[in-house]
């Protein structure tokens, strides 16, 4: 199948980026995405050009490594898939594709397709720790937790933090994000102790990273690989204002400890 | 937003319930407007209530804007280089126009102020009789268009607002999810209906 592409190329962080054609008349059905980009990369190549740099790493859609924006949606036409596998078969011959980085103030442009979510990570590590019996493995059923709450922890653990909630966003907002990772946590025993504490930090740091702000536009939903629904916002606002409300955190700053 | 739009909102319904006595006739209509004044006597003086419920209202409005500068305002910042093209698959024309919508009410607000609470732009103004104000100014059907205009904003701005707040409180559980975009279009649409029905009345001869 022949398609064309306009990809964004930027040199660097602070260049100034672009589109670039590019042909690519024998494209295979069968291909994914990314392989798509491995064979135009290896012609650039021959014909010593730069290659265009992407974020890839396992191709099975667990990582949450790729990403790009191919016709105005994050990892393209098909629901709850990742770039890595989507395959050509979801374009028609002769499409003519837009791709784009994740834009997004929090997540700079490094290069080309690549962009930095090093933001996330910060997330992440202001969640800070769980408090967890260490050694010996526990007897499994000495914990119980109930079948829903488990499955409604699986969901929201199941974000892989490709970013595409972000790009998707109007707002460039990181709820859904934060909102699944409080949630996944927030939602069984062992993420108890530090609840509170763990839901005002991290979206401190959400807000500290320059994200916009949610408006319920639902986009996030509909762009992510995962499928995880804004029903973890609304869990994310309720855990937040009660936290708030509880005076944890806030005691915990107080006290000088960090939780 | 959720907390200061859910104020204004309890006066949007108050306000169309008040209003609607517009169909009882003029007795029924300026007697509700004089007891908005004489509510809580005489333990209260005239007006007093009145001021309180205006100073909460205002006090909520320029709360509201003033979180929604901040939201639009951060949002515009996290995205400075803008997509070639953004699909947006899952939004709502109703979410799309909150800002603008928003803007456009209040616009609406300030002339509605000015024609039938100050008379400032009212044909034939007599402080008291409001159902003669609001008839004098209907009658003129480009007001009567621009008010039905605001109100499907309004309806709009409701049905997404309503929705919102459920999200941003966290109220919305669950078993909510079925029904609360229903709901909220539901009490949206009952709202703009209501509202549209008075200068309809009054271009049709209903309400004279």
């Amino acid at each position: 199948m022949r398609l064309t592409l306009h990809v964004w190329r930027q040199a660097g962080p602070r260049a100034a980026g672009r589109f670039v054609r590019y042909d690519v008349p024998d494209a295979s059905p069968d291909m994914s995405f990314l392989e798509l980009l491995d064979v135009l990369n290896q012609r650039l190549i021959t014909r010593r050009e730069e290659p265009i740099a992407f974020d890839h790493d396992c191709r099975e859609g667990i990582c949450g490594a790729c990403g790009m924006v191919i016709n105005g949606r994050p990892h393209g036409p098909r629901r709850a898939t990742t770039t890595c596998q989507l395959h050509l078969r979801s374009f028609r011959d002769g499409a003519e594709l837009w791709i784009e980085p994740w834009r997004a103030r929090a997540f700079p442009v490094l290069k080309d397709l690549v962009v930095d979510r090093s933001a996330f990570d910060r997330v992440i590590q202001a969640g800070g720790f769980i408090s967890v019996r260490t050694g010996s493995a526990p007897e499994a059923n000495s914990v119980a937790v109930p079948k829903q709450d488990a499955d409604l922890a699986m969901d929201a653990a199941a974000c892989i933090g490709c970013g595409a909630c972000v790009a998707a966003c109007p707002n460039a907002s990181a709820m859904l994000f934060v909102a699944a990772k409080v949630s996944h946590l927030g939602l069984l025993p062992q993420g108890q102790p530090e609840r509170a504490r763990r839901v005002v930090t991290m979206v401190a740091q959400m807000d500290a990273e320059g994200f916009g702000a949610c408006t319920n536009h639902g986009e996030c939903m509909a762009a992510c690989p995962k499928d995880i629904s804004i029903d973890f916002i609304a869990r994310l606002n309720r855990d937040y204002l009660k936290a708030v409300a509880s005076g944890k955190p806030q005691a915990a700053r107080a006290n000088g400890g960090d939780g | 937003m959720a907390v200061t739009g859910g104020i204004l909102f309890v006066f949007v319904v108050a306000h169309l319930l008040g209003n609607l006595k517009v169909f009882q006739g003029p007795e029924h209509f300026n007697a509700y407007a004089e007891g908005l004044r004489t509510v809580g006597a005489p333990f209260f003086g005239r007006g007093w209530v009145l001021w309180m419920v205006r100073s909460v209202l205002l006090a909520s409005l320029f709360a509201h804007i003033w979180a929604a500068v901040g939201v639009t305002r951060a949002s515009w910042r996290a995205r400075p280089v803008a997509y070639r093209r953004l699909d947006l698959v899952e939004t709502t024309y109703a979410a799309r126009t909150m800002r603008w919508g928003g803007v456009i009410i209040f616009v609406y607000v300030v002339y509605h102020l000015l024609d039938l609470t100050f008379g400032r732009v009212n044909p034939s103004f007599v402080p008291g009789d409001v159902y003669h104000n609001l008839v004098a100014s209907f009658q003129r059907w480009p007001v009567s268009v621009a008010y039905i205009v605001a109100m499907v904003v309004v309806g709009l701005h409701c049905y997404h607002g309503l929705w919102s707040a459920l999200q941003t409180l966290g109220l919305h559980r669950p078993p909510t999810v079925a029904w609360r975009r229903g709901v909220a279009g539901g009490i949206a649409a009952a709202i703009t209906a209501g509202y549209v029905a008075i200068p309809l009345a009054v271009l049709g001869g209903v309400v004279r």
